[in-house]
């Protein structure tokens, strides 16, 4: 019993480095510019058949490097013309835009490549398990917690270090005061929508191995990003790390032992989370009324 | 309050402009098409385009189009051209009983078509019924719908779910061995299915090592496939279809599991073996229909002219539900010299499919009983890639005639009551 | 009677006209009866949801529950209780505005994006209930076996199953009733609380106004209207299925609401017409009809942020 359930406590972890890596960028988005993304699963679509019409050319490795940066090359067309008007309105707003973009995006990548899936092949040494009996942790499965532990990395120098980082992170806590100092906000808001789609574009790259690739494959891993920001906290990246764990686990063990409410879990964690903490576990009072 | 730094070339006024063109032209359009002669016979169709089923739909639409333009070459029905109306149910009943809806009542469509969502083809059942038409389900598989449901004037293609357990069931356990632990997708579809199949397996003194019900949309099944190999079976019978399936499949063969535990299942697609890696088309399954039938009066040459529709691709079992569906009204009405939904529901009962649209083997018919299309299973396994074809994806070891794997009409639990 | 006022009245009574005369106008155009059965009853739903969102200023992104349930609440009464629609009706609005609000008191503290993520956990817990309890509710397959009962007046009975006319009056009458209480409620002393809530809440805070109790009131009655329209959608259909409760479904009424008009009375029906009528027409004629509703929404979001009611009050002004 106890190795069951250690097994899918490593398991859900697994799950959860999947969803922190969405949900990173979906927070990035949020709280620099108070846009609620509903078309960021669309850009992980968009992620996977840019690698998988790039594989060919450029091998496994040369779409997994070349992918993410044309997601957010995307990323930043659509910020430019369709998101930048509505800063400064209602929150509402931007939802209502990517949730219309999510339905445009899901529609043209079938237009473009087909409703049929495709098959993505990822190299044979990565398909490897591990072990006889830890065969759940298969070469890529570890390859890709590998890459979120690298992107958070890279994350955490970036915000700290650099200095656009810096600026992300000043112009979350008060963007006016980052403006009278003479940063170009406009700028800003764009390279960090650009971050933000590119991780979701990654995302995107990394779930074509384990999924099947077809225009509906982002819609179903959307609520869940939103779930871990929510848990843990709006306005605190280190929270929506924790939370995107937490609601892996949570999703995990409950298919053990009650798996038709594996999918309803997160939702009951979020309401409880909700009514009892709102601000999350590491959010801040008042982040977002 | 005004965003200053954007500024549209064109604005508000050019948009309603334009929309109002766009707008008067749609409303124009119904005049231009009723001052058209004399009024074709018209077939709805309705599928759900959009959405997670949007490959298996399209497939069906496509082989239904490629029927019509058959029939209208041969003269159409009662020498009138057929038209074939086709509507989008995205997925989502409410849609899907609309357009059926729209088309009886605004296009007047003498026969209806759909849907491959087994909950959508079940509401629409209820409208067509009501509304005395004559309905051919092509590709939803829920028993109901010629069990306990069934309607006078509702017929079925695709095979029910105890048809598909039935096919396979003794193969797997011959092949394979006793012990079986089950993948079922947790909705009506996958219960029915699983009670199919265990029913089968008792019957043959097997047990069941165990039974993982996964939520529709699933994305990781890990947990589930810890479970499955914690119990030692001989062989994991996968339920799961569409995306579950491919989901599934592509982790069972990356957890190296299939070296290790037999992996089989009942219904496959060519559109799930098609989306999978090659290392990942693996297992034993039945078909519904298969393209690759060397030897089969008519296959080829369909297979040719869905090629030519298809992008070079083969036909699925999808195409030909389609196909057969369309074929059937045409052959049935012209048979009868009627369009009388009642006349033409008792002529299809025990209807007997010509080989140029049947496609198989086997004597292909549907059984009056329950208005079930008693088709053939194709038993087989996957491979990764075809020696001559690269699409050959499946190779076919057997094809049992569907009064073989269907049971018995008083176990369908369908009665059906004609209208007075 | 000042002008304004004149004027309203024209409006209102064109408005009517439209609607009473709708089946003998629809038909030349291309439409059809059904459709615009169709079209009052998610204009129903989404003026429900504007009831709160436009005039109280809450945004709830899960409101879709409360129109599933009344579905289910009105399917599971014909099928397993009495075949009686107008008792369908009344379990509907029961079971939407009850569930709304007992949960709507867990809720009221809370604002914004908060309010609005806890309203679709809500709607989602409610959706994988009716998806898993198929026992009872027919699961992903949907409640089926039910169909709406001719109504029983004593002395006669209107069949509002097979003809389409029928059906469509009946729920005209049943639009009206349920838009009559809500213009009733939003002119009283109650509605203009709301409206200032709306505008300044924490002036209205210090009024003394109870703002959370206004709030809750609000969200209730918004859920008994839902209820009602889920109800009335659940007999369109005679059909009740999950994905009346999952929030895709809250997204698209709030779609039409904005669309339309939030802040008008009358704009989410307009919103819902619009919605319906396009989805309807384009699906007809291309299979990438959602590239258009898609883009229809990303350019009322930037061109129209007041819906079309909205622009078309300004341009006059």
């Amino acid at each position: 019993m106890t190795q069951l359930l250690l097994f899918n406590v490593t398991n859900g972890l697994i799950i959860g480095a999947f969803y922190v890596l969405m949900a990173l960028g979906l927070s990035l988005i949020l709280n620099l510019s108070s846009v609620i993304n509903f078309a960021h699963g669309g850009f992980l679509v968009i992620g996977g058949y840019i690698a998988y019409t790039i594989t060919p050319y450029l091998g496994f490795w040369g779409a997994l490097l070349v992918a993410p940066p044309l997601t957010a090359i995307v990323g930043l067309v659509v910020e430019r013309v369709l998101i930048r008007p509505l800063y400064g309105r209602d929150p509402l707003y931007s939802l209502l835009l990517t949730f219309g973009l999510a339905f445009m995006i899901e529609d043209g990548t079938r237009f473009i490549w087909g409703a049929q899936g495709k098959p993505v092949t990822i190299p044979p040494y990565l398909s490897e398990s591990l072990s006889n009996d830890l065969f759940f942790i298969t070469g890529y499965r570890l390859f890709m917690v590998a890459m979120v532990i690298v992107t958070v990395a890279l994350l955490f120098v970036l915000l700290r270090y650099t200095r656009l980082g810096i600026r992300i992170r000043a112009g979350t806590l008060d963007l006016e005061t980052v403006a009278a100092l003479g940063i170009n906000v406009q700028r800003l808001r764009s390279l960090n929508f650009a971050v933000g789609i590119f991780l979701a574009g990654l995302s995107g790259v990394l779930a074509a191995g384990q999924l099947g690739l077809e225009p509906t494959m982002g819609t179903g891993l959307l609520m869940p990003s939103f779930i871990a920001i929510i848990v843990g906290g709006i306005g605190s990246l280190p929270g929506t790390l924790a939370g995107g764990l937490l609601i892996g686990v949570a999703s995990g063990l409950t298919a053990v032992f009650f798996p038709a409410a594996s999918e309803a879990v997160i939702y009951v964690l979020m309401a409880v989370v909700l009514l009892i903490r709102p601000r999350g576990l590491f959010g801040e009072e008042g982040m977002m009324s | 309050m005004t965003s200053s730094t954007f500024n549209p070339k064109f604005n508000r006024r050019t948009l309603i402009k334009g929309a109002a063109a766009l707008g008067t032209f749609q409303i124009a359009s119904p005049f231009i098409i009723q001052a058209r002669g004399e009024t074709p016979i018209r077939i709805g169709m309705v599928d759900p385009l959009t959405g997670a089923y949007a490959a298996p739909a399209g497939n069906e639409v496509m082989g239904a189009k490629h029927a019509v333009a058959q029939i209208n070459a041969a003269g159409g029905i009662l020498g009138r051209q057929v038209e074939l109306l086709i509507e989008d149910s995205a997925n989502d009943v409410g849609t899907g009983v609309q357009k059926a809806r729209k088309l009886i009542e605004r296009d007047g469509v003498n026969f209806m078509i759909g849907d491959v969502n087994s909950g959508i083809a079940a509401a629409i059942a209820q409208v067509t019924a009501e509304k005395k038409v004559l309905h051919i389900v092509s590709g939803g598989h829920t028993d109901s719908i010629t069990g306990k449901d069934c309607k006078w004037n509702v017929f079925r293609v695709c095979n029910t779910t105890r048809m598909e357990a039935n096919s396979v069931c003794d193969v797997l356990f011959g092949k394979y061995g006793k012990k079986w632990h089950f993948i079922t997708p947790d909705y009506a579809f996958g219960h029915t299915l699983y009670d199919a199949c265990t029913d089968d397996l008792k019957k043959l003194g097997g047990t069941v090592t165990g039974n993982e019900l996964t939520p529709l949309g699933t994305t990781d099944f890990s947990a589930y496939l810890i479970k499955a190999r914690a119990a030692n079976p001989d062989v994991m019978i996968l339920l799961v279809q569409g995306s579950d399936m491919i989901n599934c499949l592509k982790q069972v063969v990356q957890f190296g599991l299939n070296k290790q535990i037999h992996v089989a299942g009942t219904q496959q697609e060519l559109e799930s073996l098609a989306a999978l890696p090659p290392e990942a088309r693996i297992g034993v399954w039945m078909f519904e229909w298969y393209w690759k039938q060397p030897g089969i009066a008519g296959v080829d040459q369909f297979v040719a002219d869905i090629r030519k529709l298809n992008n070079g691709h083969v036909p699925t079992a999808r195409h030909w539900f389609g196909y057969v569906s369309a074929r059937s009204f045409a052959l049935v009405a012209n048979q009868e010299k009627t369009v009388d939904a009642p006349k033409l529901a008792t002529a299809l009962e025990d209807f007997e499919l010509p080989d140029d649209v049947k496609l198989q083997p086997n004597k292909c018919y549907y059984r009056k009983g329950d208005h079930q299309l008693m088709t053939s299973a194709f038993i087989g396994e996957a491979q990764s890639k075809g020696k001559d074809d690269p699409e050959d994806l499946f190779r076919v070891d057997e094809v049992i005639p569907g009064d073989k794997t269907a049971p018995a009409v008083s176990d369908t639990g369908c009665t059906i009551h004609w209208p007075s | 009677m000042s002008s304004a006022q004149t004027r309203n009245l024209i409006v209102l009574a064109g408005i009517w006209a439209v609607l009473l005369l709708a089946p003998y106008w629809m038909a030349p155009l291309g439409g059809y009866t059904a459709l615009a059965t169709r079209v009052l009853v998610l204009g129903l739903a989404a003026m429900s949801l504007n009831f709160l969102l436009g005039f109280t200023g809450v945004l709830s992104f899960g409101h879709a529950a409360w129109f599933g349930l009344g579905a289910y609440g009105a399917g599971l009464t014909l099928k397993f209780l009495a075949l009686s629609t107008p008792l369908a009706l009344v379990a509907g609005i029961l079971l939407g505005g009850i569930c709304g609000g007992l949960l709507g008191l867990l809720i009221v503290r809370r604002r914004g994006v908060y309010f609005a993520m806890v309203t679709i956990a809500f709607g989602q817990v409610f959706y994988y209930i009716a998806f898993q309890w198929s026992s009872l509710t027919g699961g992903d397959d949907g409640l089926r076996g039910f169909s709406r009962q001719p109504l029983d007046f004593g002395l006669f009975k209107i069949d509002i199953l097979s003809e389409p006319n029928n059906f469509y009056y009946f729920v005209l009458f049943c639009f009206a009733l349920a838009v009559g209480i809500m213009g009733f409620v939003l002119r009283s002393p109650f509605g203009r609380t709301m409206i200032a809530i709306r505008e300044n809440e924490r002036r209205s805070r210090f009024l003394g106004i109870p703002v959370e109790r206004h709030i809750w009131i609000a969200f209730t009655m918004s859920c008994f209207f839902m209820g009602f329209a889920g109800a009335l959608y659940a007999l369109v259909n005679n059909f009740a299925d999950p994905r009346g409760l999952h929030y895709s479904q809250s997204g698209d009424f709030v779609m039409m609401a904005v669309m339309g008009g939030m802040r008008s009375f009358w704009g989410p029906l307009l919103g819902a017409a619009v919605f319906v009528v396009l989805q309807d027409y384009l699906s007809s004629i291309t299979v990438n009809w959602m590239s258009f509703v898609g883009l229809l929404f990303v350019l009322v979001v930037l061109f129209f942020p007041r819906g079309l009611l909205g622009f078309l009050q300004r341009s006059r002004a």
